[in-house]
């Protein structure tokens, strides 16, 4: 087994046994919430990492599949038609938020998909027949699959484990793909990749598809872990939030959006408990992470780590040497 | 045969005409040569001609077939392959990386989003043959970023080799390159098969005409002479031209 085999059998492992060790209920749900917020920012990643797209909308693609889900509910279906309904319906509104945004790139982007965003918001907010405006929507009861209950936190941190480990394995097959590997490089040259015979619009189009089904996935774990839908979640700071836990964790990896997502959840949740302005400590990290590590943290570990064992291979063949000299 | 016919193509940027009422002729397997001073419009045509540009008015056809509309990339499946004047490659990845994409942009395979790329054996054989094709094998695990400027360039000529080509534009394929490094890319082009349509810009005159089996030479857009390599070198406009005489 190669050592990057063991540590993703060991990282599984870890997530497996972890509502053991914690115990608690309270961080078995916080953990929850980390791992559907890093399936939300595994979709922003596919986009900022991977074709070199940030979008500041990916809120109202999260939000369009709660709101899905709570209204196929309250009409009365089962919640495999629901969440069949919420794939679906935010895949269209994905290809419709794509067909606008990709008319453009760069900075052009970033504001074409902050107005979606805000589009969507203020439906949320406004069409109050479909939304309940401010007052959201409750959603009453969870999935059963299988006959397993999601009741507990322990059953819905599993059934968010199992559907992290698969968005995981997606989007790895997903960057090392043919198509994958196409679309970093529309990233780094895309007129060049259009003279190579590629049809760029149509492979952003693509990654965008995937990405939007990611939000769709973790906007359907949101409202079934709140059991409640409102405006506020599908606001340009949710989006936002997206983006800094794939630039702070590191665009371009896979790792890179769990430890965002982690590092976001946790100061929202543990450490405002005990700071107050928790707000003003989560943007000194971020500042701190921009100056000190601006390649994100699991790139910026990574590189440390290597640069360790560098100078440790530099000192090691002295220190062989000193030895042998010392020898009577 | 014709290859590549251009005809009464016009292009403006506001103002300024960078091309005028160019036609352009070129037999299949001939070797044209395009000269003319800094401004004269040689990348703009070579743009026009890839669908990089549109042009405002006139056409352009590939072996008898009007591409003047069609997008750039279908006239890559056409048969068409470039190289820049300025190295525009994909700096993070390996040497084998690049040219692997040049062959994946003309293959179905483009499209898969389930097997890994790296796990396809007859495309990164291919690569290595292209590689090899350039004398640039042994460095085919090196990212492009550690190579040098004479590696890059010729990485810009396996990529559009790798495509196997009919018609290959080359933007300035010796610009910025030693004695040394025009020795290896000058033995690279001679290399390339007759039933390969090449047009070249080129500054270095030594080794394009030596290449050259036909010459235009462009002056502030237009087409001022064209011929074989004597009669342009001897052409009373080609010396003003660029001698200001």
């Amino acid at each position: 087994m190669t050592p990057r085999r063991a540590a993703i059998v060991a990282g599984i492992i870890v997530l497996i046994a972890l509502p053991f060790a914690i115990g608690e209920d309270y961080y078995i749900n916080i953990a929850s919430q980390i791992l559907l917020y890093a399936i939300f920012a595994l979709g922003i990643d596919v986009l900022i990492g991977y074709a070199g797209l940030v979008s500041l909308g990916h809120a109202g693609l999260f939000g369009i599949a709660a709101y899905i889900i709570a209204n196929v509910l309250a009409a009365g279906y089962g919640h495999t038609v629901a969440i069949v309904a919420a794939l679906i319906g935010t895949l269209i509104a994905t290809a419709g938020f794509a067909a606008v945004a990709l008319r453009s790139a760069g900075i052009t982007f970033i504001m074409i998909t902050l107005a979606l965003g805000e589009i969507i918001w203020g439906l949320a907010y406004r069409w109050i027949s479909v939304t309940n405006g401010d007052n959201g929507i409750s959603v009453t009861t969870r999935p059963m699959p299988f006959g397993l209950s999601l009741a507990s936190p322990r059953g819905f941190y599993d059934a968010t484990l199992i559907i992290f480990l698969l968005a995981m394995v997606a989007v790895a097959i997903f960057v090392h793909s043919p198509l994958g590997v196409a679309l970093a490089g529309t990233r780094d040259q895309p007129r060049r990749m259009n003279a190579l015979g590629y049809h760029v619009w149509m492979i952003r189009f693509l990654a965008f598809l995937f990405s939007g089904f990611l939000s769709a996935v973790s906007g359907i774990l949101f409202v079934y872990y709140n059991e409640f839908i409102s405006p506020q979640a599908l606001a340009l700071p949710a989006s936002a939030a997206g983006v800094l836990m794939v630039i702070a964790g590191g665009a371009g990896t896979l790792l890179g959006p769990v430890v965002g997502s982690a590092l976001v959840v946790i100061v929202q949740n543990v450490v405002s408990a005990y700071i107050t302005r928790w707000n003003l400590m989560l943007g000194a990290i971020f500042v701190a992470i921009v100056i000190f590590m601006p390649e994100g943290l699991v790139p910026g570990v990574r590189r440390l780590v290597q640069a360790t064992r560098r100078a440790a291979a530099r000192r090691w063949p002295r220190a062989m040497a000193s030895r042998l000299r010392s020898k009577p | 045969m014709i290859a590549l016919a251009v005809d009464g193509l016009n292009k403006s940027f506001g103002g300024l005409r960078v091309t005028s009422d160019v036609r352009l002729v070129v037999e299949a397997g001939e070797r044209r040569l395009i000269i003319g001073p800094n401004g004269a419009g040689k990348t703009t045509l070579f743009n026009l001609i890839t669908g990089e540009l549109s042009p405002d008015s006139g056409s352009v056809a590939l072996f008898g077939r009007n591409i003047t509309r069609l997008a750039s990339r279908k006239r890559a499946h056409l048969g068409m392959a470039r190289t820049y004047q300025i190295i525009t490659l994909f700096p993070r990845d390996t040497i084998l990386h690049n040219v692997m994409l040049a062959l994946l942009g003309l293959s179905r395979l483009r499209w898969n989003p389930l097997t890994a790329l790296y796990s396809q054996r007859p495309i990164m054989t291919r690569a290595r043959a292209a590689l090899g094709r350039v004398g640039l094998e042994h460095l085919a695990d090196r990212p492009l970023a550690e190579t040098s400027y004479g590696e890059k360039r010729r990485v810009e000529i396996a990529m559009a080799l790798a495509q196997e080509p009919r018609v290959l534009l080359l933007d300035e394929p010796f610009a910025g390159l030693s004695i040394d490094e025009r020795a290896d890319v000058r033995a690279l082009l001679k290399a390339i098969p007759r039933d390969v349509t090449v047009v070249m810009i080129e500054h270095d005159m030594d080794i394009a005409l030596e290449l050259a089996d036909r010459i235009t030479l462009l002056h502030f857009g237009q087409v001022v002479v064209e011929g074989t390599r004597a009669e342009v070198v001897a052409d009373r406009r080609t010396r003003e031209v660029y001698l200001g005489e």
